[in-house]
């Protein structure tokens, strides 16, 4: 009988052609990856179906968890105005090297009273957990609370720069009790924001 | 291809002196693997880490006009309460005369959605106008039962619905029931 021969085949590919388009939506991938930046109050957020977006500008975010209340607001000019007003509103005066390092800061969680020490601080050390004890929100007999003055002060200055509504959204932790949600939403509707955002992660429909 | 000719060219005449040919050919495959993992890790962290945005519309609360109230017929009011322990309560009507008796529901496609679209779907055919949601979240509660309930009302794409403080008699409900 006839030997078969089966004709013995190289198993190497040429990986050239792969190994391009791989590092092409490499390139692409990293260029648009926006750095996440680093919360001083790191929340797990509930999850939801909406499919909503958060816009990216006008934003101001009310951050909740374990009771402490966190705010930051979306862009830098927005925030050097904000801060310049708040020290007006309590008598506070900021170095403009203050207002620079504070416009820097995403979000804050202190007294106006100690922010100076907070902005004084390397990001490192000021975003350890638990360092900050979030803003205080009772008010004082018919005194806002400083939360309602950094809110409002937020708006205006939003209004100023950008000339566009701030948009207010809660980013709550998912075991947060409800009165402190509450306490925040009371704040919001106390300067008439009756709309605003809640921010969740992304959930199946189930 | 990616290989290199490096066989010399033969220009050189009497080219006695063979070099060994040697292909410039370098195997790729763990660089593609590599690449690979970076981009699965760029694409997942790009796209999940935008977080959603549920709009919430709170209704008109006038701090110096706490007696402007709006009335709602309370046979179509659906109240769903929010206790701990991720239990829901829900009636309709008032909380002195239910109209139906009070039920303890779960979260989720069994529990709180069917009880939405069952009594949505029955007030409906009865008077012919939509059902209207409050939903009482107590201080047990917490911000995730809030969410979802919120949720459920998306999913099930009810108009009428509104976030109210509980009334005492409310939380007697809940108490009564255990979930508070």
């Amino acid at each position: 009988m006839p030997k078969v021969k089966v004709p013995r085949k190289s198993t190497v590919i040429d990986m050239t052609a792969m190994c391009d388009v791989a590092s092409l939506l490499l390139t692409f991938f990293i260029l648009t990856a926006t750095a996440r930046q680093p919360e001083p109050l790191p929340v797990d957020t509930p999850s939801s179906t909406v499919k909503i977006k958060v816009p990216e500008t006008d934003i101001g975010t009310v951050t909740v968890g374990t009771g402490k209340v966190f705010f930051g607001v979306k862009g830098q000019l927005i925030r050097e105005r904000m801060l310049e007003k708040m020290g007006e509103r309590y008598k506070i005066q900021f170095t403009p090297e203050e207002k620079k390092r504070f416009s820097l800061m995403e979000s804050f969680g202190v007294d106006i009273h100690q922010l100076k020490q907070i902005i004084a601080m390397s990001g490192d050390a000021r975003n350890k957990a638990g360092l900050q004890p979030g803003i205080p929100m009772d008010s004082v007999g018919n005194t806002a609370s400083q939360l309602h003055d950094w809110i409002y002060n937020a708006r205006v200055a939003t209004k100023e720069v950008d000339d566009a509504q701030m948009r207010v959204s809660i980013k709550g932790d998912s075991k947060e009790a409800y009165p402190t949600i509450k306490k925040v939403i009371n704040i919001l509707q106390r300067q008439k924001v009756n709309k605003f955002s809640l921010i969740t992660s992304l959930e199946g429909l189930d | 291809m990616a290989e290199l000719d490096t066989s010399g060219g033969g220009k050189k005449k009497g080219g006695k002196i063979r070099s060994k040919k040697h292909t410039a050919r370098v195997d790729m495959t763990p660089m593609v693997d590599l690449m690979f993992l970076l981009i699965t890790f760029f694409m997942l962290t790009t796209t999940l880490a935008k977080p959603q945005a549920m709009d919430l519309a709170m209704p008109d609360k006038d701090v110096n006009k706490p007696e402007e109230q709006l009335d709602v017929a309370d046979n179509r009011t659906m109240n769903v309460l929010l206790g701990n322990k991720d239990r829901i309560e829900w009636y309709i009507g008032m909380a002195d005369n239910p109209l139906t008796p009070p039920t303890v529901e779960n979260y989720g496609k069994d529990g709180i959605r069917k009880a939405l679209l069952d009594q949505a779907k029955q007030i409906k055919a009865k008077y012919g106008k939509d059902i209207m949601v409050l939903i009482k979240p107590s201080d047990k509660s917490n911000y995730k039962n809030l969410v979802d309930i919120l949720d459920e009302i998306k999913i099930t794409n009810l108009q009428r619905y509104a976030i109210v403080d509980i009334a005492d008699a409310e939380v007697g409900l809940l108490k009564r029931d255990n979930i508070y």
